[in-house]
């Protein structure tokens, strides 16, 4: 169903759509950012003044901006999607050119005294093109390969982009949030099995190629390879950043050292400790019963978005919802397997957690988003 | 566009079944992350709260206090002296450049300081602080204090560094202490951690390197919490360690003080032992040198200007300087000889001034002979020719075997460096060492001391405190460790009848007090004092035949280094013997005039506990004694240096 099938008028206005919000899921996400706000505070050595104060701050205006757009029609959004892609990839070609770097990586512009990154933008904008793509097109054309590879292009410009800054970390969320949409608005599963493959055996013959005479990649990227499968090869390289993490996360134990008792983070043995690695200093105090309870907060999130997006039946919408939760819990998945030595340390940060200005103003707006839909949803 | 209910339919099932499909992934990913957290925090969580402290507590070493030493009577001759330093710390101090230009404005400090300040800074963590300039006068350190708050980031600092208060009089006996070096490091096998610490310092050479296990005690350790970088957040635990055992000496410092005056510049050394139970009173090696520059770092100039001395003051002659004994030699001969039985006091032999053996000639050093010679003519008047004949009835063997009963030849174990064992040769020797056999003329010449015969000044005194007692004395340097005194070992009996012995005594007693009497001048005039003794002059160079016949060329005509060695040994009192004194003057011409008064003078101020009192000299001597005696720079009760010699 589209919106133009709905009658607008079962739809709540002007304050009444406060009653109509989502509210558990506005609870669930102030509750993680305020685990996030205690851990900030505790890293800085019980200072609110560094990070602290400051990610409160952005909170707030993340919260008045999701507000603002969950009381804006959905359709509205819908509407404005396109447009939004064309910023965002604006942005990021202006970013490519005229940005500043950052971890020697051109991440950001800066507007105003506010350091905007249109990769993060990106990862919202992308989904709500695509889920305005699939709610326009003619659903027997889904699986039809012009119409297939029409949103794979429009997943790959904004990958590209992201990727020559480089930042591998979110080219890949990227790709997958494409691959999600694409795999939710129900393009046939032979397209997936053709790609997966295709990557499957890339990587197998890279693999199988070391030490031959075809040889596919430099014995430099191998040896990288080696160090992320074992980081305790490389202790005080590439294995560092993976080796203290993981001290920090299983010294905890059972029930932590305690707030503000995480020898790691205090002696700054963390490293990132207050940006992707800062699930460590969360496992060294609260211990794997804290960590627990964290992870249980997160997947009710996810709960909440899926319950959201299945009382709805406005095509974008779902999309959009299930879009957004895809992405939050690449996230999430990413940077906890990586700080748990499950996966290479790549540059992803812990949604609501981490501090930082753009990811967290990105990620409010985009549960604005979901809270538009779930309040503007056909009933 | 409207589209049919059935698409919509369709479409949303598809989305649906998609989603939960996504949604058990999510779960499995979930159920994934929460095992792992799992397996990090509880399976192996004490496999890292370990690896976590051995990230945060690292362990530190508190330099021990090194012991003291003394001397026998307690005055202190090593000591722990507080050494100010100024350190930087960058952090701290903002801009270093105008921090560090004030400071040279406060306290001196040279270019050199200021470079290597500079440069370390480079290479080291902003928090880690850094010397600026060693040993501070306690003037410089009030200076720096009073201007503390313009001067931030810097501090001073106090460490404890190894003095010497007696410098030049004990350096050959003490050594020095310096840091550690790889080469100290390598030596050892299983290097005790505390020598790891920077500028940690060691006993290089003499009594602080051989006494270093007793000298260095045990660290002391500080558990620390450091973060990722070193620095050191705070202490968890502080375990203090044990200051070195102190450590007493035999040696008398005001004796060793006297005697090394006493040598002046000469390149001599002298030892003075006690004889009931081997104590070293004083042991002198000279020139010296101040151990002090050593522990500060020595100069390439000091250094080279010791270096090439050809007095050799690093040397400590009186273990590891060997000289043939010459005369000094002859009671071993005559010992061996009478033992033997192949003499007997009595037997006299005659001296031509020469002795013939198989073509060659060996002279007497009295040309025109000393006509009939018995055994104590033939030591108070040194002949010569009495030795080679009685040498070649005995034989080489039984002469270097009464050598070794006598401490010839042989190491003696006393804390110092570079102890040589000197030469006893015999037949096996000879073949071993130069592939050659003994010969008859060999023999002659060690009769007399010369040839083969190598002797360090140690050795002389230890040979002659068993003349003068019959026992195997052993000379010992250290007399208590920690307070504990170290046991004398009962001297063994030498084995020889003492009516031997006797007589070898009363030769010696004739030497300094019969008519002829080679050192004769150098007699105790006191009566309870009087004293023996053996000169000794021992040639360095060979006379030709050629320069016999036109006069053999007297020592003062002679370039320094070709003249002949002065040796002298001597004990007293001779009635009941208490020490042993040996004396050997490198190319300081005769035994008789050069090294007797010294040991004269040695023995007086060992025997008397003063000054050696002008009554101890024959008559005629004391105006010449007195103002010699008073002229010497000796140092006052404090061991403080005269003006004059002070640096």
């Amino acid at each position: 169903m589209s919106f133009l099938e709905y009658r607008v008028k079962f739809v709540p206005t002007g304050l009444r759509k406060v009653l109509h919000l989502n509210w558990p899921l506005i609870v669930l996400v102030t509750a993680v950012s305020a685990v996030g706000w205690l851990a900030l505070y505790s890293i800085a050595g019980g200072r609110m003044d560094v990070w602290a104060g400051r990610q409160m701050q952005v909170f707030a205006l993340g919260a008045v901006l999701m507000l603002f757009v969950a009381f804006v029609p959905i359709w509205f959004w819908r509407n404005m999607s396109l447009l939004a892609y064309i910023v965002s990839i604006l942005l990021l070609l202006v970013v490519e050119f005229f940005g500043s770097m950052g971890m020697g990586a051109q991440r950001w512009i800066e507007v105003g005294g506010i350091r905007l990154q249109p990769s993060e933008m990106a990862k919202v904008t992308l989904v709500m093109m695509l889920a305005a793509y699939y709610d326009w097109l003619d659903v027997k054309k889904t699986s039809r390969l012009l119409w297939v590879l029409i949103p794979v292009v429009l997943t790959v410009i904004p990958t590209v982009l992201v990727l020559m800054q480089p930042n591998l970390g979110t080219a890949l969320i990227l790709l997958m949030i494409g691959g999600t949409v694409m795999l939710l608005a129900g393009v046939s599963w032979w397209y997936f099995g053709v790609v997966i493959s295709g990557i499957v055996s890339t990587v197998w013959a890279i693999m199988a190629s070391r030490g031959t005479d075809w040889q596919l990649i430099h014995d430099y990227q191998f040896r990288r390879i080696d160090t992320f499968l074992d980081p305790t090869s490389d202790p005080l390289g590439a294995g560092y950043n993976i080796i203290q993490a993981q001290i920090a996360l299983g010294s905890g134990g059972w029930g932590g050292k305690g707030f503000m008792q995480g020898t790691q983070s205090r002696l700054n043995f963390l490293p990132e400790k207050h940006t992707d690695f800062i699930f460590t200093t969360l496992g060294e105090e609260f211990g794997f019963v804290g960590v627990f309870s964290l992870l249980v907060l997160y997947a009710l999130i996810l709960v909440f978005c899926y319950v959201s997006a299945m009382q709805n039946k406005d095509r974008f919408s779902v999309l959009l919802i299930l879009g957004i939760a895809a992405n939050f819990f690449f996230y999430l998945a990413i940077n906890l397997a990586m700080v748990m030595g499950l996966a290479p340390v790549v540059g992803i940060p812990l949604p609501f957690l981490s501090y930082g200005g753009s990811a967290m103003l990105v990620l409010l707006v985009a549960f604005g988003l979901i809270q538009s839909a779930h309040v503007h949803r056909p009933r | 566009m409207r589209r049919s209910p059935k698409e919509t339919e369709d479409s949303a099932r598809v989305t649906h079944r998609r989603a939960l499909l996504m949604g058990g992934a999510m779960t499995a990913m979930f159920a994934v992350l929460g095992a792992r957290m799992r397996y990090l925090s509880v399976d192996q969580a004490d496999q890292f709260k370990l690896l976590a402290e051995e990230n945060r507590i690292s362990i530190r070493l508190i330099p021990p206090a090194r012991g003291l030493i003394h001397d026998r009577n307690g005055k202190v001759l090593a000591a722990n002296e507080q050494n100010y330093r100024v350190v930087i710390t960058r952090e701290d101090a903002g801009n270093v450049d105008e921090v560090l230009a004030k400071l040279a404005h406060i306290i001196p400090l040279t270019a050199d300081d200021l470079d290597r300040t500079t440069k370390e800074m480079r290479r080291t963590s902003p928090f880690a602080p850094i010397t600026v300039a060693d040993r501070l006068t306690w003037e410089d350190l009030s200076k720096i204090a009073l201007n503390a708050p313009s001067l931030p980031g810097v501090s001073p600092e106090v460490g404890l560094s190894r003095q010497y208060p007696r410098d030049t009089d004990f350096a050959h006996v003490l050594g020095y202490v310096g840091p550690v070096s790889e080469r100290d490091l390598e030596a050892l096998e299983s290097p005790d951690p505390l020598l790891r610490i920077p500028k940690f310092q060691i006993g290089k050479i003499g009594v602080e390197r051989w006494l270093e296990d007793q000298l260095r005690g045990r660290a002391g350790t500080r558990r620390i919490e450091v973060n990722a970088v070193g620095r050191v957040m705070r202490e968890l635990e502080r375990e203090e360690g044990d200051p070195g055992s102190d450590v007493r000496l035999t040696i008398d410092a005001d004796v060793q003080n006297f005697v090394q005056a006493r040598l002046g510049d000469e390149s001599a050394a002298a030892v003075v032992m006690d004889v009931t139970n081997g104590d070293i009173i004083a042991c002198v090696s000279s020139p010296s040198f101040d151990p002090n520059l050593f522990v500060r770092g020595i100069s390439h100039t000091d250094y080279n200007g010791l270096m090439e001395n050809d007095h050799r003051p690093l040397a400590n002659k009186t273990v590891q300087g060997l000289y043939p004994p010459g005369s000094t030699f002859k009671m071993i001969t005559a010992l061996a000889a009478l033992e033997a039985g192949v003499i007997t006091v009595n037997t006299t032999v005659r001296c031509p001034g020469h002795l013939e053996f198989g073509g060659r000639r060996f002279h007497c050093w009295k040309r025109a002979g000393h006509g009939a010679v018995n055994l104590e003519k033939s030591l108070s008047e040194s002949c010569d020719v009495y030795y080679y004949d009685i040498a070649q009835r005995v034989g080489i063997e039984k002469i270097a075997e009464m050598g070794k009963r006598f401490g010839l030849g042989i190491r003696h174990d006393i804390p110092m460096s570079a102890i040589a064992d000197g030469i006893m040769p015999n037949r096996a020797w000879k073949q071993e060492r130069h592939k050659q056999d003994w010969r008859i003329g060999d023999t002659i010449n060690a009769s007399i001391g010369q040839g083969y015969v190598l002797t360090s000044p140690l050795q002389l005194a230890v040979m002659t405190a068993r003349i003068a007692t019959g026992r195997a004395v052993s000379p010992r340097l250290v007399r208590s460790v920690d307070g504990k005194d170290v046991p004398v070992p009962e001297a063994p009996d030498i084995g020889i009848s003492e009516d031997i012995m006797r007589k070898i005594r009363s030769g010696m007693f004739a030497v300094m007090n019969a008519e002829r009497g080679t050192a004769k001048s150098s007699r105790i005039a006191d009566e309870a004092l009087v004293w023996a003794g053996k000169t000794g002059t021992s040639q360095v160079r060979n006379i030709t035949a050629a320069e016999r016949a036109r006069g053999v060329i007297s020592n003062d005509q002679l370039p320094w280094n070709r003249r002949d060695h002065a040796l002298f040994v001597g004990f007293a009192p001779y009635a009941n013997p208490r020490y042993a004194v040996s004396v050997v003057v490198e190319h300081g011409g005769g035994g008789s005039t050069a090294a007797a008064p010294i040991a004269r003078d040695a023995i007086l101020r060992a025997l008397s506990g003063g000054l050696p009192p002008l009554s101890a000299y024959p008559a005629s001597q004391r105006n010449r004694i007195e103002s010699m005696l008073q002229k010497l720079p000796l140092r006052d009760a404090d061991g403080r240096a005269p003006e004059s010699t002070r640096a």
